[in-house]
């Protein structure tokens, strides 16, 4: 899978937590997730969803996803038109979250990123390229069972597709 | 091979000799999500083409984050659930009958040796009764509630001995804020963190509920404890399940081993905007407050309501402040009423919410205003938590809370005790 589009940085670096990805105020009134896509990262920058274009990047720091268990988080990021996050580390539920609606989390060292900067990834080779500053990051492999997960889809498409868990 | 108790249970319940990151598809004991992940897990449900459910009797929803209905969305929501819990006969607590995290254990679902899942990420809280409980998303959830299964990567544990005797007015809240301020945020990522030691023995089961719910706050997967005779006797006053407690073994290994000298320990405060921004109350003493908030799955027990009422009992809160009470469950409501808790707070000045989650979630109950700072016995201050991205949340103890509550300042409980 490659994905290519520009990185997206938000007023703060590490710890971004689920609320401030899709407060409560929206993630309890409202199920259509493209009305909830129109709220992310509200809290942190209100103006963050109109600078999305289709394929961009979030890229942030450690601790991404931090916070309660609510999946409107990545689903918020997923309708945003935001083709993956990019961070130091993940937090586990929203880690799992993501790949169980077939958004891409990848590791590795954001610090050479900055906003706006053209990004290109080759999930299969393990490569960011970052085409403004024309260097290449290196990113964690991806563990075996979200690679599966992933390439079926997500959970939702694995679990018909195997009749249950097969990871 | 020696094993945690993360390993052990997560062996027995997928029939494998598991050890650290192995995964495993193991079976669930019990699952339950709440009115704000629901939604999400009936619509995957549906996705999944669920036609059943695995077992009634072993899933439940709680409507409990924005009960009473606060709009027409929300109460779309709550529609959904009840239908949803009526089709499938899986049991349903609706508004008024408390915080999930209470319901769970209160009303018997989960035991000592259990592997329980909750669309909630302070699912946590049960590992204080010797269970391994874990939150996870909607989706999970909804695959749990067909199969009875879920993956897991079995995580590393880490020990946290907790030593020395308690000096008055610091509590277990003040304790895990220390360890959170400590390991920080992301300190125990994926770690199953095991609490022991002579501190945690002499806690009530109440007091260690506090701090296994915040184990997620550091990161961690699970916030184990062992099981005593307390919570034996607590536990069979719940439950009418079969049990076996777990111990580690004595050689397993852990990722570290830290130790805490609770007498060493002052009441704490975690300072806005995130939880392990932590440091004393007396750093932050005299800091004006609007709202004071206690309740939540952190500290809404009837022990923490008992210990404000102590502190409020024959005095006012301050007429520049708002201090607002949601008993973790209706149980707790009635007991607290009996004691003449609810009475002396009331009294004091304290308004009363529909038990459940409170103000904490932002969606009502208590949104503060532009500026406004609340001190809450919450285990969150994220920007916005409360409903309102201009306001700013310190977190503490009860009575840290209640005696704050007394000035309209921040204030060290003990002045008061």
């Amino acid at each position: 899978m490659i994905l290519s589009g520009k990185a997206l940085r938000l007023p703060q670096n590490d710890d971004i937590n689920t609320d401030y990805i899709i407060s409560g105020r929206y993630k309890f009134k409202i199920q259509d997730p493209l009305e909830l896509a129109k709220h992310v990262m509200e809290d942190l920058d209100p103006k963050f969803f109109e600078k999305i274009q289709k394929g961009d990047f979030i890229v942030a720091g450690r601790n991404f996803g931090c916070g309660s268990s609510r999946e409107q988080a990545p689903m918020a990021i997923k309708y945003a038109g935001i083709s993956a996050v990019i961070a130091k580390s993940f937090a586990r539920i929203f880690y799992r979250n993501a790949f169980n609606l077939g958004v891409p989390l990848i590791e590795c060292d954001t610090d050479k990123i900055s906003e706006g900067d053209k990004i290109e990834v080759d999930l299969e080779k393990g490569i960011l390229k970052n085409a403004t500053k024309n260097i290449e990051i290196k990113i964690n492999p991806l563990p075996k069972t979200m690679q599966t997960l992933l390439a079926d889809g997500g959970l939702i498409e694995h679990f018909k597709k195997h009749g249950g868990f097969k990871l | 091979m020696s094993k945690t108790i993360a390993e052990k249970i997560l062996s027995q319940h997928s029939g494998t000799d598991a050890k650290a990151g192995d995964i495993v598809i193991a079976e669930i004991d019990y699952c339950f999500g709440q009115d704000g992940t629901s939604g999400v897990a009936i619509d995957s449900f549906v996705k999944l083409n669920g036609k059943s459910v695995y077992d009634p009797d072993k899933i439940a929803i709680i409507i409990d984050h924005s009960a009473p209905s606060p709009n027409e969305g929300v109460s779309a929501i709550h529609k959904k659930i009840r239908e949803f819990a009526k089709t499938f006969k899986i049991h349903l607590y609706d508004i008024g009958c408390g915080v999930c995290h209470q319901l769970s254990q209160e009303m018997g679902h989960v035991v000592p040796g259990n592997l329980v899942i909750g669309a909630d990420s302070h699912s946590c809280t049960y590992g204080a009764i010797n269970a391994f409980t874990t939150g996870v998303g909607s989706t999970d959830f909804a695959a749990v509630m067909i199969s009875g299964k879920l993956w897991f990567k079995v995580p590393e544990s880490i020990k946290l001995v907790c030593k020395g005797k308690w000096p008055k007015g610091v509590y277990s809240k003040d304790l895990i804020l220390q360890i959170i301020g400590d390991l920080g945020a992301d300190g125990a990522t994926y770690l199953s963190a095991e609490f022991v030691g002579s501190a945690i023995a002499a806690l009530s089961v109440d007091a260690r509920f506090t701090i296994s719910n915040m184990a997620i706050e550091m990161g961690a997967k699970a916030g184990i404890m062992l099981a005593d005779e307390k919570t034996l006797k607590w536990v069979k006053a719940h439950s009418k399940k079969k049990f076996k407690v777990v111990k580690p073994d004595k050689d397993a290994i852990y990722k570290f081993t830290k130790e805490y000298d609770v007498s060493k320990i002052e009441p704490m405060i975690a300072k806005p905007h995130t939880v392990d921004n932590t440091c004393p109350v007396s750093e932050v003493v005299g800091t004006e407050i609007q709202q004071a908030s206690l309740g939540t799955c952190t500290n809404g027990r009837l022990e923490d309501l008992k210990i404000a009422a102590k502190i409020l009992k024959g005095r006012k809160v301050s007429r520049d402040c708002r201090m607002i009470v949601a008993p973790a469950s209706k149980q707790i409501f009635l007991d607290a009423m009996e004691l003449g808790i609810i009475k002396t707070l009331i009294d004091a000045g304290a308004v009363f919410v529909t038990p459940g989650c409170g103000a904490c979630v932002g969606t009502h109950n208590g949104v503060p205003s532009d500026g406004e700072n609340v001190i809450s016995t919450a285990n969150r201050n994220f920007k916005g938590r409360m409903g309102n991205r201009n306001s700013f949340i310190y977190l503490a103890s009860p009575a840290t809370v209640a005696a704050s509550a007394i000035e309209g300042k921040i204030t060290d409980p003990r002045k008061y005790l």
